[in-house]
């Protein structure tokens, strides 16, 4: 059977579940599968929805982009130099048991209500696995191809472009795979406590007025979304690593 | 010109066993020479020191102690003047065959059409002009250790280092891989250093071979053998072969007690 077909089989069964089990709730403590594609619907139809969602997303693509773009290259110069790692490693390792919620009002000292501090905030929970798994990955790159790099009289710089860094590819792509998650959460939690905004607004909002199946809308919306980002980045890795798929030796 | 010369060559390698600190004396004033276009196998009991002669003399490790010299200058670190073939090709995975024999030679600063060309020449020269898109989990162990073989030769070096280089394949293709390799010399004339655990190669495919024990040299053999040897087949039934042989088994044999 396709791998497809076993995972719908397998949302069928839950989403059957839950719309059974689901009405007997009370409405305000629960909802159910077609209560909340009803509101999906409603949401969609008065532009609601898109404008949330393009209102969460751009501090989420903002912070999670500049996470991987910071967190690659730190976590590979942590990883290759000891200097560098225990200069900084042990705020990387710090940083990642962060309690990020806790900081949010001082970042809001820092950067005010808007744009700004949601992207940081973003940027700060996704930062840390990326850099963490790509410090990881480089420290289990096996020491004969660095070796490779050595015999042939390779500068360290170009040992990290061309060695380190395809070696490291797998660790790094589940770092930002790892991400995906932490940045979602982020922005939530970053739209609950700066301005209100965005898809954690219409959660509030309509959490406030016990119109639970609305408020599913946008967390069902973020876990799709983190899904879909989830594929794009299986997708990008198999196209920048192909050979890993082909020595990794996992059963089709 | 393509000499080394290893100088009483020392290494001591610190470990920790369990918190307590433990030396190995892994090289005690290793003394030999290679001279220009000779081929010269070190052979020896496991442990002997044969890997550990072979990285210094390439320059990825260090040497505790004495020197290694390349047409009378002695060298520090890796470079251009030595090839090294590694015991299990340690390809790139993630670039093709021609990239990896590419890949040394842009460290040696060749750029442009000419990179690509004389990549693809060497590829011919161990007979993959063929496979070169292929990346090295799409190649059997005797291609990639060919390869290999292709990168080191492609920078042109002075000397080929090369440990245990067909110890990881089977019978056959290390028979075919044997021959090519003498072929290559005979029209490369590198200078080669290669280890090896079977006599049978070091007999046929070098001009002296080094027996090491514990270290050190415990003797060094020459092989009476004409070159070039064109016909590796016809060698292994000769007198010549089978006498040189057996005086190796016995000189090895001699340093196991
Ligand atoms: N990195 C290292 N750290 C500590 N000891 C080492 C290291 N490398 C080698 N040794 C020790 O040095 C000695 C020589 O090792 P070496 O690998 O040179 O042997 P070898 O002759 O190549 O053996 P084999 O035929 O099994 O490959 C051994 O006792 C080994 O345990
Ligand atoms: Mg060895």
């Amino acid at each position: 059977m396709p791998r497809w077909a076993i995972t719908l089989i397998s949302l069928a069964v839950l989403i059957g579940a839950w719309e059974f089990f689901g009405r007997d709730i009370n409405p305000v403590f629960g909802s159910y599968p077609s209560a909340i594609a009803v509101a999906f619907v409603e949401l969609v139809r008065t532009g609601q929805l898109g404008a949330a969602l393009y209102e969460s997303l751009r501090p989420f693509v903002v912070g999670y982009g500049l996470a991987i773009m910071v967190g690659v290259p730190l976590g590979l110069i942590i990883g290759r130099f000891r200097v560098v790692e225990a200069a900084l490693g042990i705020y990387v390792t710090a940083g990642y048991a962060m309690p990020l919620v806790a900081l949010v009002p001082l970042l809001i000292l820092w950067l005010g209500l808007g744009f700004a501090v949601k992207a940081s905030v973003v940027f700060l929970m996704s930062l840390f696995p990326i850099c963490i798994n790509t410090w990881l990955g480089v420290t289990a790159v096996p020491k004969s191809l660095i070796e490779v790099g050595r015999a042939f009289v390779a500068p360290d710089s170009v040992i990290l472009r061309r060695i380190v860094l395809p070696a490291t590819l797998p660790y790094i792509m589940a770092g930002i795979r790892l991400a995906v998650g932490r940045a979602v959460v982020a922005m939530v939690i970053a739209e609950f406590f700066t301005t209100i905004s965005g898809l954690g607004a219409i959660i509030i909002n309509s959490a406030n007025n016990f119109d639970t199946a609305t408020m599913f809308v946008p967390i069902v919306v973020l876990m799709v979304l983190a899904i879909g980002l989830n594929g794009l980045i299986g997708w990008v890795e198999h196209r920048v690593a192909p050979w890993q798929a082909e020595i990794a030796g996992r059963d089709e | 010109m393509g000499s080394v010369e290893l100088i009483d060559v020392s290494k001591t390698f610190m470990l920790r066993v369990d918190g307590a600190q433990q030396t190995v004396r892994a090289l005690e004033n290793l003394s030999f020479s290679v001279s220009d276009g000779e081929i010269v196998a070190l052979i020896g009991p496991s442990g002997c020191g044969k890997t550990t002669a072979l990285r210094i003399a390439m320059g990825l490790d260090a040497a505790s102690g004495g020197k290694v010299a390349v047409d009378g200058v002695t060298v520090i670190g890796c470079g251009h003047d030595r090839g090294m073939v590694f015991q299990h090709a340690e390809l790139l995975p993630w670039l093709t065959a021609l990239e990896n024999v590419m890949f040394g030679l842009e460290m040696k600063g060749m750029r442009g059409a000419q990179l690509r060309e004389t990549a693809q020449r060497y590829l011919a020269l161990v007979g993959l002009q063929d496979s070169g898109n292929r990346r090295p989990y799409q190649l059997s162990g005797g291609m990639q250790q060919r390869v290999g073989i292709a990168r080191a030769l492609a920078i042109d070096p002075k000397v080929l280092l090369m440990d245990e280089p067909f110890g990881a394949l089977d019978a056959q293709t290390r028979e075919t891989m044997q021959a090519e390799l003498i072929d290559i010399h005979a029209r490369t004339g590198k200078t080669i250093l290669f280890v090896t655990h079977d006599l049978d190669e070091a007999v046929l495919l070098a001009d002296r071979v080094v027996v090491m024990q514990h270290g050190a040299v415990q003797e060094i053999m020459n092989v009476p053998l004409p070159r070039p040897r064109g016909d590796l087949e016809a060698l292994r039934g000769s007198a010549a072969f089978t006498e040189t042989r057996y005086r190796l088994w016995r000189a090895i044999n001699a340093t196991d007690h």
